[in-house]
């Protein structure tokens, strides 16, 4: 039997306000138990919330990064339960009229473009925290985090796999980030998902019982999570059974999820306006401002990459992933235009393009692995967008190799220097110089035939393998400074002769 | 002193003829001679009430006196007052000492007023008898064996016994108006919006409305000059230019259009009550007043809908006192669940927790639109009989309450009973209007019979006109309990 996996997300995005949702106490992690706790967090009796309008803004900019209808008119509504950390017996959310409603992301599934749409994004605030160790049998809280601003972002159940979920997430958490709404720290739990899973046969189009998991605090766990669930649903069903509506934990110390409450211990949460919060306006002109102050998207930026500068697809994604990213390399192609190192392309679509392609490579290849390796950020990385332009213009103007061009990397790294004229004088300094005299290269490739005989005999026999353990010699003996093509050329010629 | 008026207290502190610490000293001695008889008073706090004259005494030597400087005051203890118990009436409620100041007492120490006490109220402001407080039952000064009214009982009777020259309350459903009417006093509640609820402990959000008690609509309009104007902190503060609420006091009221709604006087009001007003009426006529019919069709509906929307907002506002954080809690529990249970068992009284439980019924899924959109529906229509009615007067007139203050017990084992004491107030708090209630005459047992006025939205200045002119043609509202001597 074949069976269609179907995966819902509801994402937390805890909001980059400085101050909470409902009152003025600072919202910075970190601080000491019930340090940013005021009268109102704690729910005082008499005290009253005010609405942060720099949330609404946030979430006016998510929807329109999305795409999602802005309503001029939402409602917040009281979601009743008892919970310690929750110190007003209930959470303001909003139920019937979420302030977004609407919208969709494009996401990459390898190279597959795929949409997801989403069903809404609604405002309401964060519960404290209920700490279980070190108080002997009692438990602790911390209302810190009790207000803090949050955007549920609720998609469709439009995702298959575990690996298009983790892309939806990984996407959806590039764009909060890009549109400056949420830090997206996933340890500090800026950014949360919950994933409600389910299967069906093959070609059905009834959905089949969920199962929401919850405790999802990195994509890798995500992944595992949905990947353990599919099969265990799998599982049930092929053995005849049932799969039971619940919400279920995922523990990754297991790698599994167990129960955590059923359907039938669904709580009431008694949703109704809420009287101390009058209806949220939004005014079309408040929309207008927000909009002409968004940035590019990366779904736009990406494309135009594309189309402008010929990076192929999946670089294109890489590089938009943020924002910094993409910054750093537009930079550093506008200043390669500048630098115009291959002159015969001047002002073309061709040239562009290739200095495009060429950034890309490196900034996809060489950059992001020295960024990953450090586990810093582009924003802290040492060799700037316009050294690295000025890099490039040197290895296309053959004034040093490629090869050289990553000790300039190296050595920048190691002693960051930001000025544009660091580059020659590394060159300078380390004696980078290509070697492009045809006489010097010919006395090299003269020395490498006579000391590798066999090389040579077999080459003659037909095996062209050897041919590149000769090139391979004679570059590591100009340690890597000679011109390729003309040690190619020379090489060819010789061993012809 | 005993009789004498804000305006005129503030006169002779003015002319320094007498000083805040004899005023305050006096009406604390009062209240320490007479609360047991009245049970109107939860705390008193001498000596800081002393600190506060002394400084009242102070700013009026430096010339900065304003109309409210000096003069003692008592809030219902609903009103967070920084370093004050602020019980609202409940055991839950009974170790809490407020940390910071309500809005509204925040406006009366920055006129330099005196905090003289906190007064009795019905556990929550849930009740129109203040027989459910934690601390007991308020008695009426015009007849101890009666009840003063409520919720803000213990305020109407302080001013009623000249235990305080005037103080504030609290009005959901009337709780201003009909103890200042069984209570014999005057009381205001003003238009929603117009005085914050910030620090005022919450009962029933979007109906809750604080306002003040004195004997005189003139005290009413001083007190409301401090009481009302925006305040940021609520969000359904409404954001108006400041007014003077004595500006029109004196104004002619001859040719003003007196509306009666014919449900006023229906069946349901007591014959020694319809007299009173009768009497009021005409009185209003000889001022110049025209009698304008009106029709409030949709008021016979007012208490079913009050009784959906008010407990729900309620169970709602009252789930902060778990015993968590602050407030009572359980002596003993076996595990979070039972915490709770029992710190709310044992910490509410029966009115509370049937109004939670009403509450949580009508907000639970299933019966969520069967009750409480049905009763927002009508809500709205209950509040455009108003908006038609304001068309064709100034001012509705008509009791403030059905009867006279009955006896402590008579309906407290009745909830409906005690529910209809509310019927002609009700409608105000739902349409959000402004109304007030003034004595126009005695009932039997000689209990007083209160006027209700009801204004047009922020017509307070209209409705103080209208009462004050009345008041001057009339002497009810000096009249004095007996046996208030002391």
């Amino acid at each position: 039997m074949s069976w269609e996996v179907v995966i819902g997300l509801e994402t937390h995005a805890q909001l980059s306000t400085r101050s909470k949702i409902f009152s003025g106490a600072s919202t910075a992690f970190g601080a000491s138990p019930n340090s940013q706790a005021s009268a109102v967090d704690i729910a005082l009796p008499g005290v009253l919330p005010v609405l942060n309008k720099g949330a609404v803004e946030r979430a006016i900019r998510f929807g329109l990064a999305v795409g999602g209808k802005i309503n001029r008119r939402s409602i917040f509504a009281r979601k009743n339960y008892f919970y310690p950390d929750l110190p007003k017996g209930y959470q303001i959310s909003q139920y019937e009229l979420p302030i977004i409603e609407g919208g969709s992301m494009t996401i990459m599934v390898g190279d597959q473009e795929k949409t997801v749409r989403l069903t809404r994004a609604h405002l309401e605030e964060d519960a404290g925290k209920s700490l279980h160790e070190d108080f002997h049998g009692m438990s602790g809280i911390d209302l810190n985090r009790a207000g803090t601003p949050l955007l549920e972002i609720v998609s469709e159940p439009d995702m298959h796999s575990a690996a298009e979920a983790v892309a939806y997430a990984k996407t959806l958490h590039s764009l909060v980030r890009w549109v400056d709404i949420c830090d997206g720290n996933m340890q500090e739990g800026s950014f949360r998902c919950d994933a409600n899973v389910s299967v069906r046969k093959a070609g059905d189009t009834k959905l089949g019982t969920r199962a929401e998991l919850k405790n999802l605090n990195s994509f890798r766990f995500l992944e595992r999570a949905i990947e353990y669930e599919v099969k265990r649903q799998i599982g049930i069903l092929e053995d005849g059974g049932k799969v039971v509506q619940e919400t279920r934990l995922y523990d990754p110390d297991k790698d599994e999820t167990r129960s955590m409450r059923s359907k039938e211990d669904a709580m009431d949460y008694r949703y109704f306006p809420d009287p101390d919060l009058s209806p949220l306006n939004v005014s079309q002109q408040w929309i207008d401002e927000v909009r002409t102050a968004m940035p590019e998207l990366p779904e736009a930026r990406r494309k135009r990459f594309v189309e402008e500068y010929g990076v192929p697809p999946e670089e294109a994604k890489t590089i938009t992933d943020s924002k910094d990213m993409a910054i750093y390399f537009e930079r550093s192609i506008r200043r390669l235009v500048e630098l115009n190192p291959a002159e015969w392309l001047a002002d073309s679509d061709e040239g562009r393009k290739w200095y495009g392609q060429a950034i890309a490579k490196a900034v996809t290849g060489l950059v992001a692995a020295q960024i990953n390796r450090a586990e810093t950020e582009i924003r802290d990385y040492p060799v700037s967008p316009d050294q690295l332009a000025l890099l490039h213009a040197r290895m296309m103007k053959d004034v040093i190799t490629s090869k050289s061009a990553r000790e300039v990397f190296i050595e920048l790294w190691e002693h960051p220097r930001n000025d544009e004229s660091a580059i020659d004088e590394i060159i300078e300094k380390r004696g980078l110089k290509q070697i492009s005299d045809s006489s010097e290269i010919e006395k090299i490739v003269d020395q490498v035939i006579a000391a590798n005989e066999k090389q040579v005999a077999d080459y003659k026999a037909g095996k062209e393998k050897a041919f590149n353990s000769l090139v391979g010699q004679v570059m590591k003996a100009t340690k890597g400074k000679a011109n390729p093509a003309q040690v190619n050329e020379i090489l060819k010629r010789k061993l012809a002769g | 002193m005993l009789n004498l008026t804000i305006k005129q207290l503030s006169a002779e502190l003015a002319a320094k003829r007498v000083s805040s610490a004899e005023a305050t000293g006096f009406f604390i001695n009062r209240i320490k001679a007479l609360n047991k008889k009245y049970n109107a008073f939860i705390s008193v706090d001498e000596e800081r009430s002393m600190a506060a004259a002394r400084a009242a005494d102070e700013r009026i030597a430096g010339g900065r006196a304003g109309p409210l400087t000096g003069v003692p005051l008592a809030h219902k203890d609903i009103f967070c007052a920084k370093g004050w118990l602020t019980t609202c009436g409940s055991k839950i409620l009974s170790n809490f000492v407020a940390p910071y100041d309500a809005h509204v007492i925040q406006r009366f120490n920055e006129a330099g007023a005196v905090v003289a006490g906190k007064t009795n109220m019905d556990e929550f402001a849930m009740g129109s008898s203040s027989e459910s407080s934690y601390y007991g039952p308020v008695r009426n000064p015009w007849d101890t064996s009666a009840v003063p009214g409520g919720s803000s009982g213990g305020s109407a009777a302080a001013v009623a016994a000249r235990l305080v020259p005037a103080a504030t309350g609290t009005d959901t459903g009337g709780s201003i108006r009909q103890p200042a009417a069984l209570s014999g006093v005057c009381g205001l509640k003003p238009t929603y919006g117009l005085v914050s609820r910030y620090g005022m402990i919450a009962f029933a959000s979007s109906l809750d409305q604080g306002g003040p008690f004195a004997r005189t609509a003139e005290d009413l309009a001083l007190l409301l000059n401090a009481m009302a104007g925006f305040d940021a902190r609520d969000s359904t503060s409404l954001e108006r230019e400041p007014e003077d609420y004595t500006r029109d006091l004196a104004k002619s009221i001859k040719g003003l259009r007196i509306g009666l709604p014919a449900e006023f006087f229906a069946d349901g009001v007591a014959p020694d009550v319809a007299k009173a007003v009768d009497g009021a009426i005409a009185q209003f006529k000889r001022l110049g007043c025209e009698a304008v019919e009106v029709e409030l069709p949709n008021m016979k509906l007012s208490v079913p809908v009050y009784y959906v929307l008010a407990p729900a907002e309620a169970s709602s506002n009252l789930a902060r006192f778990d015993g968590v954080r602050y407030g009572y809690r359980a002596p003993e529990y076996s595990d979070l669940i039972d915490m709770y249970k029992k710190t709310r068992a044992q910490g509410f009284g029966a009115e509370v927790k049937r109004r939670i439980l009403v509450g949580t019924y009508v907000l639970s899924h299933g019966y969520y639109d069967a009750y409480y959109i049905k009763a927002q529906k009508l809500r709205r229509l209950i509040a455009q009989d108003f908006v038609e009615a304001f068309r064709k007067c100034d001012l509705i007139v008509g009791p403030t309450s059905p009867t006279t203050a009955f006896k402590i017990g008579e309906k407290a084992g009745d909830p409906v009973q005690m529910y209809l004491s509310d019927i002609y107030t009700i409608a105000v708090n739902l349409a959000g209007l402004p109304g007030m209630s003034i004595p126009c005459g005695f009932g039997g047992g000689d209990h007083p019979v209160g006027l209700q006025i009801i204004g047009n939205y922020f017509g307070e200045a209209r409705m103080l006109n209208a009462a004050h002119q009345y008041q001057q043609a009339t002497d009810w509202h000096a009249r004095m309990p007996q046996g208030i001597a002391g």
